[in-house]
C-alpha cells in the first residue's frame, strides 16, 4: 500500500470531477475525520486514517481490500471508476438522470439507457457529461455518460441512447469475483 | 535499686542476644534450595495470603525478604574464601540452575560457493596430512604455508618454454601469478562473507567479455557515461541517443502514514490548480447561447416586417386599420400565422 503520486492523484481527480465537479473538496476535507486515498495492487482505496493504521498490520500479499475501492489504474495508467465508488458519488453528483421503472431492469443488466426509459434529466447537461443514474424513487443505480444534451434529449426519437452505461449496482452480482 | 537495674540490664542483655541470634537464625518449614553460583535461593514455603492482606503487605514482604536474604548470606559464608587485593572474597562454585538463552540461537551460516558446488557434485572432504615428502630437499615439508613442499616461486632455475617471449622474466611471471591467485582468493572469501551477512556490495563495473549482446553493450555505455567526476550529469547525448530514465533505480514514494494535513493541503492545492486551468467561459455553451439569441432576434425582425406589410395593404382601405397592426382586421391577402418561437 502506498499513497498516490502527484500524477496519479491528478488523473483520478480529473475523472472524479467529471461526475461530482468541485465537490471533491468535500471528500478530501471532511469534518468527521481524516480520510485518505491509498494505492494497493493498482487499486485506489478510500479510507479513514484509523482503518489505515490498522491495515498496516497486515502484510501486502495477504491484504485484499481496505476501506472502499474507488477504482483502479490500468496498465497504461488510466483511471477506471468502479461501482463501489457510487456511495460517494451519489450524494455529490452534479448531473443526474432518473430512469423509468420499466427500464430500470434493463439498465441494471448493463444496457444503455434509451430515450423511452428516460424519466427526468437535470437541466443544462452537456454532451458526454458524467451523470449518476437514479431510479424514480431516488435510489442510485449507477453512473454513466450523457450521450445527448438535455435539449437534444427532448427532440430525439425514443429509440436512441441518451445515457451510456458505465457501472451499475447489478455488477455486484455479475462481477462479484473482480470487485474488491 | 541497683539489683533491679542489674537484673534489668541482664534481662536486656539476654533479650539482645536472642534478638541477634534471631536475626541470624531463621526458622523455615521447608529448607531453601540454594544455587550460590548464581546467588540464588529458592523458597518453596507456603505464603499465608491472610498475613499478606491483613497487616500491611509491605512489612510482611520486607520481613520475608530479610529472612531469605539472611539464609542466602549464611550459605555464602559457608563457601571457601580467598584474599584478593586485601579483600576477603568468597569463591563461588559453578552455577547449577540452567538459565535460558539471552540472545536468539545463531543462525546457520549460508554455504559458500565451494560448499554449494561440493554439495551439488557430491564431493566429500578428504582428510589430508599436513606434511608432504619433498623429493628435492629430501625432507618432510608442509603441504602449504611457510617453507612449503612444492613452491614454484622458490625455484632457482626455470626453463624458458619454446612459445614464450625470450625477454620475459619467468620468475616475475610466477610471482605475479601467485599474487593474482592470493588476491582472487581474498576477494572470493570477502564475497562469501558478504553473501552470508547479506551486505550489498557495489558493482565493480563490467568484466570484459568477448562477444557482447545488445543489452550488455547498452549497459556498458550507461556505466561509461556515469563514470565521470560528476557521475554523468554533464555528459551530452550523442546524436539520436535517448537519455534512459530509471536504470534500475527504485522509485521513491511518500511514506504510507505521512503528515495527513500536509497531504490534504497538497490535494486541495492540486484541485485549485485544476480549477484555474479550466476555462471559465464554456465555449460551446456560449456559442449555443449566442445562436439562440440570434434566432430570437431574427424571428422578431420577421414578425415586425410582416406586420408592416399588413398595414400597407390596409392603407387603401379604412384609416382605422393603421393602429391595428399585426394581422388583425380584415385583409385581402391570406393571413399567415404568426411565427412562434420553437420550443426549447
Amino acid at each position: 500500500m502506498r499513497p498516490l503520486t502527484d500524477e496519479e492523484t491528478k488523473t483520478m481527480f480529473e475523472k472524479l470531477s467529471k461526475y461530482i465537479g468541485e465537490n471533491i473538496k468535500l471528500l478530501i476535507d471532511r469534518p468527521d475525520g481524516t480520510y485518505c486515498f491509498r494505492l494497493h495492487n493498482d487499486r485506489v482505496y478510500y479510507m479513514s486514517e484509523k482503518i489505515l493504521k490498522l491495515a498496516t498490520n497486515i502484510s501486502r500479499d495477504k491484504l485484499v481490500s481496505v476501506g472502499t475501492c474507488f477504482g483502479k489504474f490500468t496498465k497504461t495508467l488510466k483511471f477506471r471508476l468502479h461501482i463501489t465508488a457510487l456511495d460517494f458519488l451519489a450524494p455529490y453528483a452534479k448531473f443526474k438522470v432518473w430512469v423509468k421503472p420499466g427500464s430500470e431492469q434493463s439498465f441494471l443488466y448493463g444496457n444503455h439507457v434509451m430515450k423511452s426509459g428516460l424519466g427526468r434529466i437535470t437541466e443544462n447537461t452537456s454532451q458526454y457529461q458524467g451523470v449518476v443514474v437514479y431510479s424514480m424513487s431516488d435510489v442510485p443505480l449507477g453512473f454513466g455518460v450523457a450521450a445527448k444534451t438535455t435539449q437534444e434529449c427532448r427532440k430525439v426519437d425514443p429509440m436512441s441512447i441518451v445515457v451510456f452505461h458505465q457501472a451499475d449496482i447489478g455488477e455486484y452480482i455479475r462481477s462479484e469475483d473482480t470487485l474488491t | 535499686m541497683a539489683s533491679c537495674s542489674i537484673e534489668d540490664v541482664l534481662a536486656k542483655a539476654e533479650r539482645d542476644e536472642a534478638e541477634k541470634l534471631r536475626s541470624i537464625t531463621v526458622n523455615k518449614e521447608l529448607d531453601l534450595e540454594f544455587d550460590p553460583g548464581n546467588l540464588l535461593a529458592f523458597d518453596k514455603n507456603r505464603i499465608d495470603t491472610r498475613e499478606f492482606k491483613d497487616s500491611k503487605g509491605e512489612d510482611f514482604l520486607r520481613s520475608l525478604a530479610r529472612d531469605n536474604t539472611q539464609l542466602l548470606i549464611n550459605e555464602i559464608w559457608k563457601l571457601p574464601t580467598e584474599k584478593v587485593e586485601e579483600v576477603i572474597v568468597a569463591k563461588l562454585p559453578d552455577p547449577t540452575t540452567p538459565l535460558p538463552r539471552e540472545k536468539p540461537a545463531p543462525k546457520p551460516k549460508p554455504p559458500t560457493k565451494w560448499e554449494q558446488f561440493a554439495k551439488l557434485k557430491g564431493i566429500q572432504k578428504k582428510k589430508k596430512n599436513n606434511m608432504v615428502w619433498d623429493e628435492v630437499h629430501k625432507e618432510w615439508k608442509r603441504r602449504w604455508g611457510y617453507k612449503r613442499a612444492n613452491d614454484d616461486t622458490k625455484e632457482w632455475l626455470i626453463e624458458v618454454p619454446q612459445t614464450a617471449d625470450p625477454n620475459e622474466d619467468q620468475f616475475a611471471k610466477r610471482n605475479k601469478a601467485k599474487k593474482e591467485r592470493v588476491a582472487r582468493n581474498e576477494y572470493n572469501r570477502l564475497k562469501n562473507i558478504a553473501r552470508a551477512q547479506k551486505i550489498k556490495v557495489p558493482g565493480t563495473g563490467l568484466a570484459p567479455t568477448a562477444q557482447q549482446s545488445k543489452s550488455e553493450l547498452a549497459q556498458a555505455v550507461s556505466i561509461a557515461k556515469k563514470s565521470t567526476a560528476s557521475v554523468g550529469k554533464f555528459q551530452e547525448n550523442l546524436p539520436k541517443e535517448k537519455t534512459p530514465r530509471n536504470t534500475g533505480k527504485k522509485r521513491k514514494f511518500q511514506p504510507l502514514i505521512g503528515d495527513f494535513s500536509s497531504e490534504k493541503q497538497k490535494q486541495l492545492d492540486l484541485l485549485k490548480i485544476m480549477d484555474s486551468k479550466k476555462p471559465r467561459l464554456d465555449i460551446t455553451k456560449a456559442v449555443n447561447k449566442q445562436m439562440r439569441e440570434e434566432d430570437k432576434e431574427s424571428s422578431q425582425k420577421s414578425k415586425k416586417s410582416f406586420g408592416k406589410k399588413g398595414r400597407k395593404g390596409n392603407m387603401s382601405g379604412k384609416g382605422k386599420g393603421k393602429a391595428g397592426g399585426k394581422g388583425k382586421g380584415p385583409k385581402g391577402k391570406g393571413r399567415k400565422p404568426q411565427m412562434k418561437q420553437g420550443k426549447r
